[in-house]
């Protein structure tokens, strides 16, 4: 396949697409759950209490993934869930790498006094064990959403600014930069125009990556009851929830697990074949 | 009048030694001044120091850089970078990492005329486009909608010296502008910088180790060994007889094409040693005033 300019254009690896077409597909979950979830994802009927999926002896139509402890339907529970996962992943990513990106790029080209500033204060960061961290953060400021996303940013923000420093210090001490600089760009100007574009594919791959991991986080948090309040359905508060009978209802576990799986996955998977796709020098 | 005059620059690293140990030149407009030296001499750190693009480590500690009568270490930065913009170029060493990546050719070369001289678009793309051609760029209209990594080493030099010389500047540092090309590449571009120099009638700070070259491109040099100036003088008077005994032994190592059985041949020993000695005195006579 050519391009515009006859250049060969490399096609999108199947993995591109696979985990596209889950994000894909979570993305319309998200946003249709109120009228795609077959049932409503808090009703409680503990009449119906660990049905198992369709294909197992014993399910009831209407609950195609089963129900758990409560009665609850598990496949509703999961399409609310996505709401709650892909804000924290969009949300969270977004702002960690806005904010990581900015100090490592100032940092790596400015150098001086704002390097030494930035670099100590992010190894001072990094010597705090973030998952107690975030434990302590979201007891002290109470738990929800916002807090969610506040206590991955920063966590998290030091993984952006680490990278986007090296690189933007490699960058800065390529030829073009000079050349730049003589043609009277100032600080601001080379930073965004000229090293910031160089720096875009690592940032692309690490942002898709922090997605995974912000969906991660907010499952471990959900996990140990820090997330959201427990009405509202998440992966993490399903785990957790399913832990409990996994012997009598394995489903309850596995299936908001496997979705979890999945969309790490995918979000990992995404930002290398995104970076193949958008690296010029790759191209 | 000088276009541009050094006045006993000295640059020195953050807490380590000197780069440049007042170092004088200057170089009237049009002239083609060659700087030469053996790596390490300093010879890059002239060019970075009027262009303000010195590398984070290297700070002037004393000295004036005056171009065109102004006092560049006197300006404050913005108005300095807006002055060296819309009268001087670098034209960089290596083709390869001398131009973005990600961005395509055309707005590489039209920046400097929308930033700085505040052309509109259309009349800056209609000059780059005219300069492509100068520079012998056969399609220039494809040329500039190319990333730099879809054209050869030789390619993007000419569109180095294109962008060069785009604003018409006064001076041009050209840093060893032929070194990262093979050799029937560099004689086209040297001949391509050569022309484009006299027709502009620009200014050129020619830094090279190649005095094969110099002698073909400049007017006069300087010879440098350690951050000093040892010697200043016309290419005609330096070629027939150097006056330094280490610019001579320099000239004396320049390979002899026309006589292969002949070695190389190293700067002596001696004249090594006796060169050293002169730049410690004059770093001693420096510290006691």
């Amino acid at each position: 396949m050519l391009d515009g300019r006859g250049a060969v254009r490399r096609r999108a690896g199947v993995r591109l697409w696979l985990s596209a077409i889950w994000l894909g597909l979570l993305v319309l979950a998200a946003l249709l759950a109120p009228w795609i979830a077959p049932k409503d994802p808090l009703a409680q009927d503990l009449f119906l209490g660990r049905l198992p999926p369709f294909w197992v002896a014993g399910h009831e139509p209407g609950y195609l993934l089963g129900t758990d402890s409560l009665g609850r339907d598990v496949l509703s529970r999961i399409l609310y869930g996505a709401r709650i996962a892909l804000v924290v992943a969009l949300v969270a990513g977004t702002v960690t790498c806005v904010l990581g990106a900015a100090l490592g790029l100032m940092a790596g080209y400015l150098r001086g006094w704002v390097d030494v500033l930035i670099s100590r204060f992010i190894d001072i960061w990094m010597a705090f064990p973030p998952v107690l961290f975030s434990i302590l953060l979201i007891a002290v400021i109470g738990p929800g959403l916002g807090s969610i996303i506040l206590a991955i940013v920063i966590i998290d923000w030091t993984r952006f600014a680490r990278v986007v420093r090296a690189e933007a210090m490699a960058q800065g001490a390529m030829d073009y930069v000079a050349s730049a600089r003589v043609a009277g760009r100032g600080r601001i100007g080379i930073m965004l125009r000229e090293i910031l574009p160089n720096v875009l594919p690592t940032i692309v791959v690490l942002l898709t990556l922090e997605m995974g991991i912000a969906v991660i986080v907010e499952a471990i948090l959900s996990f140990v009851n820090l997330s959201i309040s427990t009405d509202d359905p998440t992966w993490g508060g399903m785990i957790a929830e399913g832990r409990a009978s996994v012997h009598q209802a394995w489903w309850v576990l596995m299936f908001p697990l496997i979705t979890l799986f999945l969309t790490v996955l995918s979000f990992s998977q995404l930002g290398e074949g995104l970076k193949d796709r958008f690296d010029p020098v790759l191209r | 009048m000088s276009y541009l005059v050094i006045d006993r620059l000295t640059v020195r690293l953050r807490g380590g030694g000197p780069l440049l140990r007042a170092v004088s030149l200057q170089v009237a407009p049009g002239e083609v001044r060659g700087l030469v030296g053996e790596s390490g001499a300093g010879k890059s750190m002239i060019g970075r120091a009027v262009l303000g693009i010195l590398p984070q480590a290297a700070e002037v500690v004393s000295g004036r850089i005056m171009l065109d009568g102004v006092d560049l270490l006197a300006l404050p930065p913005g108005e300095r970078r807006r002055r060296v913009g819309a009268t001087c170029a670098l034209i960089p060493q290596d083709p390869l990492t001398a131009l973005n990546p990600s961005r395509r050719i055309g707005p590489q070369i039209t920046d400097r005329l929308v930033d700085i001289m505040g052309w509109d678009r259309a009349r800056a793309e209609a000059r780059a486009r005219e300069l492509l051609a100068e520079v012998q760029i056969p399609d220039p209209d494809r040329v500039m909608r190319c990333y730099p990594h879809e054209l050869s080493g030789g390619m993007r030099q000419r569109i180095l010296i294109a962008s060069a010389f785009a604003a018409e500047p006064k001076l041009i540092v050209a840093d060893e502008p032929t070194t990262a090309l093979d050799v029937t590449v560099q004689k086209q571009i040297l001949k391509l910088i050569k022309e484009m120099q006299v027709r502009h009638g620009t200014a050129l700070l020619f830094v090279s180790h190649d005095l094969g070259v110099v002698s073909k491109v400049c007017q006069s040099l300087s010879v440098l060994y350690a951050g000093m100036v040892l010697e200043e003088a016309s290419v005609a008077d330096f070629f027939r007889a150097p006056k330094h005994p280490y610019a001579a032994a320099l000239l004396a190592a320049t390979p002899k094409y026309t006589d292969p059985t002949a070695g190389l041949i190293p700067v002596p020993e001696a004249v090594l040693v006796a060169t050293r000695a002169e730049v410690a005195e004059a770093d001693r006579r420096a510290e006691h005033g």
